[in-house]
């Protein structure tokens, strides 16, 4: 017999986990009225990879299976990193990624709770890392592609890696905004140039700057119903903020502006959904400013200065190794201890 | 060159004066392995492990002569110390080592003869009496180790498990399944 | 206005008080049989004054304080003493405890008490008096008042009287003070006069407006600087370190007495007991329950200490399907192992508790790390770093992370969404702790007695051995120098010491155990490997001594 509390209140990791998944609803609708419903093909296909893996590990490790199914956390892997992938990437890349994901990168070191990494983070690296060509398929948003692929083509390449005769892969997907202002600024044209190019919108990329703002929007929501804390979002925004504004200030013809790197890539999905993962995160109000300090800074320099279009997945892991020594080294003053105990 | 060799050897020299300085200033009597092995041990006295007492096993272990997992009171919390204080892998217990309750030993005084011998085999000197006088236990301070038990020539002396009070009782290690827990049936004692 | 503060966390549970506040407190009846446990208090256990077939007077003493921490056992009514034995007792263990069991003879007769001049009388008589009335705090800690009401060396600014009740279902110190305020400020005043403190501060819930009114109607009544200060309903405000950083701002950190900061705190129904105790001279043998959960008829009730709690759930009329009973409120209350146990002084509350109102928890899922237990905790710790080092049975780790400033609330339980029963890891790390402490102590003991047992052996050898070498000294002088008429007499002295060493060695042989001559064969064999063991032993202890004499 359990001698704890005898009441609780009405709350479950699946429900947390479920608000989250709503949650990420605004943006992939907009996602959708962007680039058509081939990501909603992927964000299924990772779904059911994600729980038939869960399933197979908690068999295989001896696990209740129905209670960890349910959690709804695997399922939140899957969408995350489905939501990072190009959503014409075959079936076969979504499947490996969340595979690894869910059996490596969350069941070999002990299933929920124990993965010191951000599963969807680690099956993006591993994607990037063994698949590079395959991780630039981006479809182009509605009316800047030469060709819009119907529905069905978009299946039929998804499944078969087939395209309508006549139509080059080039025609139809197109370089992300940030991977673009790389290879762009590297043939030496001005900042300024190159976001007037017909792909990047207001703020960044066409398309891909209004599904940040339904990123937002889900982060509102999780603010609001306190699943998360200011802390992390404010924190990592911030950086990135500061750290682009900083360089941008010194060379804006080579740097672009901040709120261009708070729209573009994974930057929202990363504030409000990615680092906010409190598993591999840290746990301390200090340390969770720290940690998404931390992973703004590095998001910007991997950017500008890294390998990689974008820095969210390899910042976020990154400072999920930093985890256990924020933690340590932040743990707050308990009661009666802070400052003389005093006021 | 020159300078940099002279640098170099002058260096070693004044830390080589200090280390052999410290060496002399610092010196530590006795080994303060055995210390740290013997804080560790629970000090029953008991023999199981078959050296006379725990500073005896403690010496041994130092030195490399004895196994860490031959100390039954000490319990698996004591071998895993031992395992981290000597960075070995802890290991269950061998040697044909037992554990058993917590005992203190009783006299049965209408038998006791008063011939003292448990007197002497007592390691904690928690044996009351002297010759041709019963004998009594000095229970706070008996370590239960029973080694007054076999030199009793007339069986007076036996080992009472010490029971668990509610002022002892402690609160259990949570466990659980991961299915629905039922409350245990009303009136019962809890699991 | 006063500034009230806020301490960090804290949850709000519903809570369930309307239930049993609809009518006034009830004395309950006389039970046919009272179970009054020795131990009811922190501390020592009462040594035992009556025997089996005693006959006792209501209040009189059955159960002496022993010395340090300890408090007083009374008889709560008239009647015979049928046993002095075990029972099991309202614990969370279900182990027994030594009670005494007194059967009511139903004359209520008092054993001759009167107050006592607190005003006057020396403070050490004063507590004396509360010690011997069996006076403890029965906001649930049942610590002795006696011992709080010690000025000391520091000055008490504020006394704090703690009626925010923020236990849900839990309501006895709310009726008390709507039906007993005045009494429950005599009490506030005698203890303001003890501790010579400044000002009394009434700390109480919101959500308790009739008690509010009351309590504020009788502290206008006061002379004493009393300021009756309604708190925000928020659990835990009535945990005494809770409740004193509301009223003043000041936090008390475990292992730090609140006296050093200038407050001493006592729950309402303890300041009406020394009340009671100092102006009547009466002890305490009641208290006020609030039995409720699944029963048609919640309700409070004045209850005598020993009370079976199952005849005092039948009085609120519990439903068919209760299946437990609960000692205290569903935060912090313990399970009762049976319904037989008897009403001590800590129990404030009984609830009924079936499965449909307090359904089994779901299945426990692994610690997320979400915080939210952190931001529920009222004393500022980190109750999922706890729980970790709790589970892997790290407790240097645990107790590095302050475990001993959990209080033991609930909040993080509360709030857990992996349904994990944290306050019980953090109970089992605690007592675990303890009890490693106390086997360290137990160790260093014997490690001392071991040495000094040693060292002993080894000084009664080499004091034997310079002995022998003097005697031999002697007799080689004694021989060298035969001739002369004083060695004649030295001779005989030394004759003398001769035939007592003769003497002493005939008597080490006669004190030989009597009754080895007889044994059988199988008890020699016996003996003779015990002798082996003994002498490897010795071997290994002394490798180079060899065999000793014997």
């Amino acid at each position: 017999m359990l001698l704890s509390t005898f009441i609780s209140k009405p709350d479950s990791v699946s429900a947390i986990m479920l608000k989250v998944l709503l949650a990420l609803l605004p943006g992939i609708a907009l996602y959708v009225w962007y680039y058509g419903p081939a990501i909603l093909v992927s964000i299924t296909l990772a779904s059911i990879t994600a729980l038939a893996t869960e399933a197979a590990m908690l068999k295989l490790r001896d696990r209740p299976v129905k209670p960890f199914l349910s959690d709804n956390s695997a399922l939140l892997t899957a969408w995350l990193l489905a939501l990072s992938i190009p959503p014409l990437a075959p079936w076969w890349l979504v499947v490996v990624g969340t595979a690894f994901a869910i059996s490596v990168a969350k069941h070999l070191y002990g299933g929920l709770g124990n993965n010191p990494f951000n599963p969807a983070m680690i099956g993006y690296a591993v994607l990037i890392i063994s698949f590079p060509s395959h991780m630039t398929h981006w479809l182009s948003p509605h009316g800047l592609g030469q060709v819009e692929l119907s529905f069905a083509d978009q299946l039929a390449y998804i499944f078969g890696g087939h395209l309508p005769s006549g139509i080059k892969l080039d025609a139809v997907t197109t370089a992300t905004p940030l991977d673009t202002l790389k290879t762009q600024l590297q043939l030496d044209r001005p900042v300024k140039e190159i976001l007037g190019m017909p792909i990047y919108g207001a703020l960044a990329g066409k398309g891909s700057e209004m599904v940040a703002l339904g990123y937002i929007l889900g982060g509102a929501y999780l603010l609001f119903k306190r699943i998360i804390t200011w802390h992390i979002p404010a924190a990592f925004l911030g950086t990135l903020l500061v750290t682009a504004g900083i360089f941008h200030l010194i060379d804006p013809g080579h740097y672009a502006a901040p709120l261009f790197h708070l729209t573009a890539g994974a930057a929202m999905l990363g504030a409000f959904f990615i680092l906010t993962d409190p598993i591999s995160g840290p746990t301390t109000p200090k340390g969770k400013l720290i940690f998404a300090a931390g992973a703004g800074f590095l998001t910007y320099v991997i950017r500008v200065f890294g390998g990689f279009p974008d820095g969210v997945a390899f910042a976020t892991l990154l400072m999920n190794i930093c985890v256990p020594l924020i933690d340590a080294y932040t743990q707050p003053p308990v009661f009666g201890k802070k400052d003389g105990g005093a006021k | 060159m020159l300078t940099a060799l002279i640098v170099m050897s002058g260096i070693a020299l004044v830390l080589g004066a200090v280390l052999g300085f410290s060496a002399i200033k610092f010196k530590v009597e006795g080994n303060p392995l055995v210390d740290k092995i013997d804080a560790i041990l629970p000090q029953i006295q008991c023999g199981q492990c078959g050296y006379p007492g725990c500073r005896p096993y403690a010496e041994a272990i130092a030195a490399g002569e004895a196994d860490i997992n031959r100390c039954p009171p000490g319990g698996e919390e004591g071998i895993r110390k031992l395992a981290d204080l000597l960075g070995v892998e802890f290991k269950p217990f061998g040697g044909g080592t037992v554990q058993k309750p917590k005992a203190v030993a009783f006299i049965d005084e209408n038998l006791c003869i008063g011939c003292t011998l448990c007197t002497q085999a007592c390691p904690v000197d928690a044996i009351a009496g002297a010759a041709k006088q019963m004998h009594t236990i000095i229970a706070p301070v008996c370590t239960g180790c029973e080694l007054c038990v076999a030199p009793c020539p007339v069986n007076c002396i036996s080992m009472v498990v010490i029971e668990e009070k509610i002022t002892t009782w402690k609160w259990k290690y949570p466990v659980y399944a991961l299915a629905p827990v039922r409350r245990s049936a009303f009136g019962r004692a809890p699991e | 206005m006063r500034t009230l503060y806020q301490f960090h966390g804290g949850v709000h549970p519903p809570t369930n008080k309307t239930q049993s506040t609809r009518t006034p407190i009830a004395p309950a009846p006389l039970p046919g049989k009272l179970v009054i446990p020795f131990h009811q208090h922190v501390g020592n256990m009462a040594r035992p004054l009556v025997k089996a077939g005693n006959r006792v007077l209501k209040g009189q003493l059955i159960g002496m304080p022993e010395d340090g921490v300890s408090s007083a056992v009374h008889a709560s009514t008239s009647g015979t003493i049928s046993a002095i034995g075990m029972a099991v007792v309202a614990h969370a263990s279900g182990l027994p405890d030594l009670c005494a069991t007194l059967i009511p003879d139903g004359q209520e007769e008092w054993v001759t008490h009167e107050g006592m001049a607190y005003r006057t009388a020396a403070g050490a008589d004063v507590r004396l008096a509360l010690r011997l009335a069996g006076v403890v705090g029965l906001g649930g800690a049942v610590f002795p008042s006696d011992l709080k009401l010690r000025s000391g060396k520091h000055k008490i600014k504020s006394l704090v009287l703690n009626g925010a009740e923020c236990e849900p279902y839990i309501t006895c110190d709310d009726m008390l003070m709507r039906e007993r305020a005045a009494e429950i400020i005599r009490g506030a005043e005698i203890m303001r006069f003890m501790l010579d403190a400044e000002e009394v501060l009434i700390g109480i819930e919101d959500n308790k407006p009739e008690a509010i009114a009351a309590m504020q109607l009788a502290a206008a009544a006061s002379d004493d600087k009393m300021e009756v200060i309604v708190v925000p309903t928020i659990y835990p405000s009535g945990g005494a370190k809770q409740l004193m950083r509301i009223l003043t701002g000041i936090e008390i950190a475990a292992g730090v007495r609140s006296t050093e900061k200038g407050m001493q705190c006592f729950n309402v129904a303890t300041a009406l007991s020394i009340y009671r105790a100092l102006q009547f001279g009466e002890p305490l043998l009641s208290r006020i329950v609030t039995v409720t959960g699944n029963v048609r008829n919640a309700q409070n009730f004045e209850v005598l200490i020993g009370a079976p709690v199952n005849e005092l759930v039948a009085l609120a009329d519990p439903l068919p399907d209760t299946n437990l009973y609960i000692m205290g409120g569903p935060m912090m209350g313990v399970p009762l192992p049976s319904a037989q146990v008897s009403v001590v002084k800590a129990t404030n509350c009984i609830i009924a508790a079936s499965d449909k109102l307090f359904p089994p928890p779901p299945p426990a899922l692994p610690c997320i790390r979400c915080t939210r237990c952190a931001e529920a905790c009222p004393a500022d710790l980190q109750p999922q770093e706890l729980f970790w080092f709790a589970q892997s049975k790290n407790f240097g780790k645990a107790q590095e992370y302050s475990l001993f400033d959990c209080i033991e609330c609930g909040a993080c339980s509360y709030v857990c969404p992996s349904h994990i029963p944290l306050v019980q890891y953090y109970r089992f790390a605690k007592s675990e702790i303890r009890a490693l402490e106390h086997e360290q102590a137990a160790a260093d003991l014997a490690r001392e007695r071991y040495e000094f047992r040693q060292s002993r052996i080894e000084r009664d050898k080499q004091e034997k051995a310079e002995k022998l070498a003097q005697k031999e000294m002697t007799a080689l002088a004694a021989r060298q120098s035969a001739a002369t008429p004083e060695a004649a007499a030295d001779n005989s002295a030394q004759l003398r010491i001769q035939a007592a060493v003769e003497h002493a060695r005939e008597q080490a042989a006669a004190a030989r155990p009597k009754n080895i001559d007889t044994l059988t064969p199988r008890q020699q064999a016996e003996i003779a490997e015990i002798e082996a063991r003994r002498a490897k032993a010795r071997e290994m202890a002394h490798p180079d001594a060899g065999q000793p004499k014997e």
